[in-house]
């Protein structure tokens, strides 16, 4: 059954669609659907776009190069992350494994961004495009009324203002107020969700290049876990921009409160962290931010369509943990080029009912952001593993530490000196079987 | 050598070195106190609270700086059903990030 936009006596709209939330995904929704044709308002609440956003800082840049060709050259882009730095980090030591590779800058694969600089420059193309951007506003509520399959979405509400559209894009990040509202996103559990805590650190881009053994637009990414996060579930992450780090940890929100811990105690830790400090030093911090991770996969992708409304970006959920690499932006811009083919379908069709609006699920699940999704959809309960960020670093680094400390006693085979490690360890031969094939399965 | 590195600032430091736009007319948080004391939910929501916007006072109370936050909604994930309203703050107002 599909139910015709122009029933009679409707009040006129006052665009084809009404975005919410000028972030990647909203931002590149709205940019599509311009490009079509359509007549599009893009409403942000923050002084401009990117004043609201924060993210840890790469972005798998593949997608949008699709969109925007010319990106690499054109988009305010940091560094072209040709070095992932993936470590064991534990109280005095660390075991980690530095992969570095030339290919992943021919062609570039990731780079790493400041939002409020790279949502900006959408704003801008989006604006060239011909959305109507529409920053400083806040939207209070959707307007909605009830159509022949149930509750409708017709628009928005800001203070006494209202705008109605034919369809309405929640991108309006991993709160989604008005995903809520209308019922499709439920409070989520805390296993879900992580607190990320983050500062950027200024420092000359000499000292940047040589301190992270990088040449000219390079840039390295380092993810930890371990005692960094004093054993709280989640990691620590350094990423270099062009004259400045982002640096921060992420922590899972029901470890933090069961163990009862503060996250500025477990920044302040990681920032003092002999394995840390030496990479921040004489930087200036230039900013303090924060941002709630949505970090459940594919079991917090929620409800993303209804009558008139769909819902993009991380307000949908859409953000992926895989342990190495932890994405969101790429699967904001696969759900924003999704979201576009599906409004464009239900609008030349003049269906833009949940049935009319599922070009966008199909497109979504089509992508290859979709496809991720599904694959990893056993990594976020992998992950709550506690051995990952307490016993597995200490015990790698008791390994090596048995082979590099020649202490004038005669050496034995890696083997045996595995073993002790192994038998002083409170992990067991069944952990390492069971996690060993749960991690396998999942990443 | 046991030099502390300047990037441990407090947290008030960090928060000075970015801008907000204050509303000095509309705190964006309401505090239901009752439910904070009976859900006993006010310690992680002033451990989870990376902007310190968050007090337990000495009877018991939560106490709000709303100017300091950075508007990241960690506090209502955590905190028990009907602790807290939390909503944005009016278009323009609050957290205005340059890095981001």
């Amino acid at each position: 059954m599909t139910a015709p936009d122009t029933a009679a006596a409707q009040p006129e709209n006052d665009f084809d669609v009404i975005v919410v939330g000028a972030g990647v995904a909203g931002c590149i929704t709205a940019y599509q659907l311009a490009g079509q044709g359509h007549s599009v308002v893009l409403i942000e609440r923050g002084e401009a776009p990117g004043s609201k956003n924060l993210s840890g800082g790469v972005l798998y840049c593949r997608g949008i190069q699709e969109v925007f060709p010319d990106f690499l050259d054109e988009a305010p882009v940091e560094r072209r992350i040709t070095r992932n730095y993936i470590t064991f980090l534990n109280a005095e030591s660390s075991v980690g494994i530095d992969y570095k590779d030339a290919r992943l800058a021919d062609p570039v694969n990731a780079v790493t961004v400041l939002r409020g600089k790279l949502d900006a420059w959408l704003g801008e193309k989006c604006e060239e495009a011909g959305v109507f951007v529409m920053p400083g506003v806040r939207v209070d509520r959707v307007l909605t009324e009830q159509g022949p399959t149930g509750t409708r979405v017709v628009g928005v509400k800001s203070g006494d203002d209202e705008l109605r559209a034919r369809v309405v894009v929640a991108a309006d990040g991993v709160n989604s107020f008005i995903a809520q509202e209308v019922g499709l996103r439920d409070k989520q559990p805390l296993n879900h969700l992580a607190t990320g805590v983050k500062c950027v650190v200024r420092l000359p881009k000499e000292t940047i290049e040589s301190r992270f053994a990088l040449r000219g637009n390079e840039g390295a990414a380092f993810a930890l876990v371990g005692d960094c996060t004093q054993g709280v579930g989640g990691g620590g992450f350094l990423y270099t921009n062009t004259d400045s780090i982002s640096v921060g940890v992420v922590l899972r929100l029901d470890d933090l409160v069961a163990k009862e811990k503060s996250a500025t105690e477990i920044f302040d830790h990681f920032l003092a962290h002999p394995f840390i400090a030496p990479y921040l030093e004489d930087g200036e911090v230039t900013e303090y931010g924060c941002h709630l991770v949505a970090e459940g996969g594919l079991d917090m992708l929620g409800e993303i369509d209804m009558d008139g409304m769909i819902v993009v970006g991380e307000a949908a959920g859409l953000t992926l943990n895989t342990g190495l690499t932890v994405r969101g932006m790429d699967l904001a811009v696969a759900s924003g080029v999704a979201a576009a083919v599906g409004i464009d379908a239900a609008l030349s069709g003049n269906d833009t009912s949940k049935a009319g609006l599922a070009g966008y699920r199909d497109a979504l699940f089509a992508s290859f952001a979709g496809k991720d999704l599904r694959t990893y959809a056993k990594a976020p309960s992998f992950l709550e593993t506690g051995r990952m960020y307490r016993e597995y670093g200490e015990l790698l680094s008791n390994v090596m530490y048995g082979v590099f400390n020649l202490d004038n006693r005669p050496r034995q085979h890696l083997a045996a000196v595995a073993f002790k490690a192994f038998r002083k360890s409170p992990v067991k031969i069944r952990h390492l079987i069971t996690d060993g094939f749960a991690g396998v399965r999942a990443l | 050598m046991n030099r502390l590195p300047l990037i441990v600032l407090s947290v008030p430091e960090r928060l000075a070195k970015n801008r907000f736009e204050l509303d000095e007319e509309e705190s964006h948080i309401q505090v239901n106190q009752a439910i904070v004391k009976s859900s006993g939910c006010g310690k992680a929501i002033v451990n989870c609270c990376a902007a310190h916007v968050y007090t337990e006072e000495a009877d018991g109370t939560l106490s709000v700086e709303y100017a300091a936050c950075l508007e990241c909604g960690t506090c209502l994930a955590v905190a028990a059903p009907g602790a807290l309203t939390w909503r944005y703050p009016r278009g323009g107002f609050g957290i205005q990030f340059r890095e981001g």
